[in-house]
Formats: structure tokens, sequence, C-alpha cells
């Protein structure tokens, strides 16, 4: 009976407080996410499309959470807010103490480049540059000099073991690699988040799992992880899931019970 | 992102697409090479026209006293051409009342001219330029001997019969001897060779060598002027230009005293100078300017269109690049530097390459026609600025364009 205490839905506990009593306060910083009740309508051609419909959510520094969810669930949509791609049309989102719902374009550029670290589907390389020239570019916007800025990335390259693929271009690399270059790139600013969305989508299932086992070792390491996937075998790698359904979470829970809800 | 980041990044873009860039360039290289090419024709026509052509006619701080003008670039309306008709011509009796009236330090000379044959025993007939000459004429015109000597004082005031004969003729009348002591005839009289000239040089490919001078006094005259006492023009030389107007003045003032002039009536003789000479070609020179401003102007608007045009198909088309760029934290002004950047690069090499291609086409002008072309500094320095302004403006658009897209709409895009 303690045990089931133990695996309810998270956001009942530590979460729920953050959400909902420390309301329109920043939350301190253990709290890498907080978002209170965010909502994303579309107008599409007069007709509202409710995305999003008052989303709830409360990562702590070091998670690795996976968000779940089939398609038009709202994954999607929560993964740009999240990642600052994109603004909420109400509600608030906090990431690293810092009220991201209410920025304005350049903030929202800044708050990409220094907090967020992207991992693509379809990896999202410049097809024309170098593996090294891709992980350099988040350190070209952030004003790194170009020294600084290539011996980054070169480390980076190495601690996803491409050190010997530096000036390969993406069409010049497996679909792992590229997607390890694309892991590169995510981490060479030391972003707050690692934030992939389907990041093994595009790989066959030998690849996904040497993808994953990268991700692993950053989650275990400290690095916070959150990744958007419509496969269960894949979220079942994170140490969180929450799925999304029609716009709102329908369950939030730790890994070990959404293991054996899927029948791992 | 610095700009010197951008325009790393803008090198890159443009070595990667080299054919679009090639193209684009291209736009702005023609209208540039056309810029420089015209305007170093107008240019090159103008300094001909100052320099050599009525530079070498008047000499330098020197106006002429004339019944007419007799430098004339452009057309003079017939009721001009009737008053200057009934002008009377300027006489010898009118040069000591001038000259008299001069500052001291000013020079003046006399002469006649036209167009006669000349003999020598060594050549047939050759028709030349002669001109009778008195006073400084030499001074003025700056005219030296390369072989012999000029007039002294006493065979001017005496009339002698003694000629100083230009290079060119000296190679047609004396082709194999040494000239000076031989003799030449003039309209059935006998001169002597005293000296041979310095080359005047040439304008339009005429040469200006073709002369011979004679004393004024010499018999010569005669067959230069059909009226006995007359005289084609009073030249003379201030020693510096600030004079130049007051001593124009004072000959103004003698010669309507001498004509009898009331002041309400116009002067019924010229005072021609190298400006006034060349009042009419500075006229037409701006137009020329405008005008070789102008047609390399459309074909430089036309450069900034395709510019335009091609920098917004590369905004389509790099919709996903500027995606993932923004999505690693591009801002707007990076997006909108990288792609202005990029354009204003682009034509400003094209335009350097026009200027290296207009001067070469105005060198090829100059060598291949007897059109002299000047390339002006200050043109190409219009063509570079021209070249980054095209680059600029027709680059603003589609960078502004590129940097408002939407990074989720972006990054969604293939």
């Amino acid at each position: 009976m303690s045990n089931e205490t133990e695996e309810a839905p998270l956001s009942t506990t530590a979460e729920r407080q953050v959400i909902v009593e420390e309301a329109g306060k920043a939350p301190d910083k253990d709290w890498v996410i907080v978002t209170r009740g965010i909502k994303r309508e579309y107008d599409m051609g007069g007709e509202i499309v409710r995305a999003l419909r008052g989303v709830d959510l409360a990562v702590r520094r070091n998670e690795y959470v996976a968000i779940m969810g089939p398609s038009g669930s709202g994954k999607s949509t929560l993964m740009n807010l999240i990642g600052c791609l994109d603004t909420p049309t109400a509600g608030e989102y906090w990431l690293n103490g810092q009220l991201a719902s209410r920025m304005k374009d350049d903030d929202l550029a800044r708050v990409r480049n220094k907090e967020i670290g992207f991992v693509f589907q379809t990896f999202n390389l410049l097809p024309r540059a170098t593996a090294l020239h891709n992980v350099e570019l988040p350190l070209v916007y952030a004003g790194v000099a170009s020294a600084e800025r290539k011996e980054r990335a070169f480390e980076a390259l190495k601690s996803v073991a491409l050190g010997d693929r530096v000036h390969h271009r993406p069409n010049e690399l497996s679909g792992g690699q590229r997607q390890r270059v694309a892991i590169a790139r995510a981490l060479v600013n030391r972003p707050s988040i690692l934030l992939a969305d389907e990041p093994t989508g595009n790989l066959d299932s030998s690849t996904s799992e040497e993808i994953m086992k990268v991700f692993e070792s950053l989650a275990e390491s400290g690095q916070t992880v959150i990744m958007v996937t419509h496969e269960p075998d894949i979220a079942a790698h994170a140490r969180r899931v929450v799925v999304l359904r029609d716009g709102v979470i329908a369950s939030d829970e730790r890994k070990e019970r959404f293991a054996a809800k899927m029948g791992f | 992102m610095s700009i010197f980041e951008a325009i790393r990044l803008a090198l890159t873009t443009i070595r990667v697409q080299k054919l679009k860039s090639f193209f684009t360039a291209l736009g702005v290289c023609i209208g540039v090479m056309f810029l420089i090419a015209v305007v170093s024709i107008v240019d090159g026509m103008g300094r001909y026209m100052e320099d050599d052509l009525v530079g070498k006619l008047i000499a330098i701080n020197s106006f002429e006293l004339r019944h007419r003008p007799n430098i004339q670039i452009g057309d003079v309306d017939r009721e001009t051409r009737l008053e200057y008709s009934r002008r009377q011509r300027i006489l010898e009796s009118d040069v000591q009342p001038v000259a008299d009236a001069l500052p001291e330090g000013t020079l003046w000379a006399m002469y006649s001219e036209a167009n006669l044959n000349v003999e020598s025993s060594f050549s047939r007939p050759r028709r030349a330029q002669i001109t009778a000459v008195d006073g400084d004429f030499f001074e003025i015109k700056r005219i030296g001997v390369t072989n012999g000597r000029l007039f002294t004082a006493g065979e001017l005031s005496l009339g002698a019969n003694a000629v100083v004969v230009g290079p060119d003729l000296v190679e047609r009348l004396f082709p194999t001897v040494d000239p000076v002591g031989r003799e030449v005839r003039i309209a059935g009289k006998v001169y002597n060779v005293i000296g041979v000239g310095e080359s005047l040089g040439k304008a339009f490919g005429i040469s200006f060598d073709n002369y011979i001078y004679a004393p004024f006094r010499s018999p010569v005259h005669r067959a230069l002027n059909r009226e006995a006492n007359a005289i084609d023009a009073m030249m003379i030389q201030t020693p510096s230009a600030e004079e130049l107007v007051d001593v124009q003045e004072t000959v103004r003032a003698v010669m309507r005293s001498r004509h009898g002039l009331r002041p309400a009536q116009r002067d019924d003789f010229s005072l021609q100078t190298a400006d006034s000479a060349l009042e009419f070609w500075n006229t037409i020179k701006g137009y020329l300017v405008l005008a070789g401003i102008a047609l390399p102007a459309f074909g430089l608007v036309v450069g900034a269109i395709v510019i335009m045009n091609i920098m917004l198909v590369a905004v389509a088309e790099r919709t996903h690049e500027i995606g993932i760029r923004k999505a690693l934290g591009a801002k707007r002004r990076d997006i909108l530097a990288q792609f202005l950047i990029e354009a204003s690069t682009l034509s400003t090499f094209g335009a350097a390459l026009g200027i290296a291609a207009g001067a070469a086409l105005a060198l090829l002008i100059r060598n291949t026609t007897p059109m002299p072309t000047y390339v002006a500094p200050w043109s190409i320095m219009v063509g570079v600025l021209v070249g980054a302004g095209v680059g600029i403006v027709s680059g603003v658009y589609p960078a502004s364009r590129a940097s408002l897209l939407d990074p989720v709409t972006a990054l969604r895009q293939e």
C-alpha cells in the first residue's frame, strides 16, 4: 500500500505545490520548468483550434522526462512552448527562473540560445556545413570568439564519440552519427534543458538504442532531458512519463509505474 | 553575431552557390561597367576640350580681343551671327592705345592668320597655317624653337622676311635637309627660315604643328587680310588669374570709347577667354554627365531588381535553414544582417568587377578610337558606393522577410 502511494501521480505532491500554491511567483531554482495553465490557441481561418487547454507541468533540475501522446494531443505544441519557439496564448511559463511566456522575439532567441538544446527528429543540421561548424552555430549566436568556439565544438563532438568526423558534412555521416552531431550541437552551449523531439523517429532500432544510451548517460551526468515521443518503448527510457491527451495532461507517472502499465 | 562573422557567413554562402552569386553580381557589374565607361568618355572629352583643344588655342591667363569669337563650340543663333557680321574689325591702330592702357607686367601680342600654300625647293606646295605676329606672341604662347632662333625685336619692327616653321611642316617642306637658312615662298614672296618651332601637340587627331610664323609687318600680312590695316586678334596675358577680369574691363573701356559706344549699347567686339570658349561645352557636358549617369542607372535598377528577386528566392529556399538558425538562438538582426551582408557583398563584388571592366572598356576605347577617355577617381568611388547601395536597397526587403519568419513555421518547411 505504501508502495502504491509512492508511485502516485507526481502532480499531487511537490509539483502541485509549486504550480498551484506559488502561482504568479517565480519558482525557486530547483525547478527548471514550471508551466501554470498554459494554453495555446490557433486561429485557423476563423476557426479557433485549442492545441493546449491548460497544462500544468513542473520539472526539477536533473529530471529525465518523456512527453507522450497520440498525434493531435498537443505534444508538439507543448514542445514548441517549452523550447521558446512559440509563446502561450494564456498561462505562465517559467524557464530557469525567467518568465518566458511574456518574452519578446529577441529575448526568446537569447533564451533558446542559452537555456535550450534542441535535438530534432530530422536532425536539422545545415547540409552544407561541416559537423564542426554545425556544432559551432549556437556559440556563433552567443558571441563566442572563433578559437574558443572551435575548441568547445570539438570537445562536444568528442563527447559523442565523433572526434574523428569533425570535418564531415551531414551527407557523409550515418543517421546515428548525424543525430549525435545534433546532440553535440544541443549541448555545446551548456543548456539548462536538452529538448528532444522524436529523436529516434528517423533511426532504425539498433541506432535508436545507441542514441537512447547517449541520452541515458547525459541524464545520469545530471543533464535535464525532456523528450517528446509517441513510442512507449522510447518513453520508457525516461524516469518520468507525461502523457498528453486533447491538450491536457492525462497522466504524469514515474517510469516504473508507466512501464508496468505498458507491460514492459 | 559580429559583423565579421556575418561577412564570413556571406562569403561561405557565395562560395557554395557560385552560379546564383555570379548572376547576382553580374547585374551590378554591367551597370557599374557602363557607368564607369560612359563617365570616363565624358570626362575624357572634357579634359580634351579644356586642356588640349581650348588650352592650346588660348594661352593661360589670357584673353583675345576680336571683332567676333573664333572658337564657338556649339550653336550660334541667326541673330547673333548677323550681329557678328555687321561688326567692324579690330584695327592695327587699336592695338597701341589698348597696349598703353594695360598695367605693368601685362603681355600683349597681335596677329592675323590664314591657311595658305607654302612652297620650298624640296617639296610640292603644302597647305599651312600662316600667322603674322607682333608683340610678345612667343612669350604668351610659350613657344620656343628646337632649331635656329626666334625673331629679334628688329626683325619684328622692321617686318623682315623671316619665318619660324612648325615641326610637321618642316618634315614636309624639307624632308631631307636642315631647314634653317633655307627659303620658302608664300604668296609669291621669299622668306628665310630662321627657326623650327616646338610642337604644339594635337587635338582630335588634328595637328597644331603645321604652322608658319612671320613678323606682322612682313609682306605676308597683306596675303592674310583683305583689309590692309585690320588684325585678327590682339592677345593679352596678365601675370596671374586675379588680374584677368580687371584687365578685360580696361580693354573693354578703351575699345568702347574708340568705337564711340553709348552706355546702353552692347559691345561690338569680343573678349574671348578659355572660359567663354568652353561655356557651351560646359553646358553640354552637364547633360552628358547626366545622361552618362542616368543610362547606367537604369541598368543598376534592373540589377537591383534581379538581386532582390534572387534574394527572395534564396530566402524561400533557405526558410528551413533560417528556422534552424532561429532555433539555435539567431536573433532577428542576425538573420537580417546575414541576408543584407550577403546581398551587399555580392553587389560590391559585382561593382568591383564592373569598375575593372569599365576601366578596361575605357582603355580599349582610348586605344582603338580617337575618343579620349579618362577614368576619374570619383567615378570609381561612386561605382563602389552605388554597388554597395544597390545591394543594401535590394537586400532589405528579402532580408526583413527572412528575419520575420516564425521559427516553428520555418522549421516545418523542408
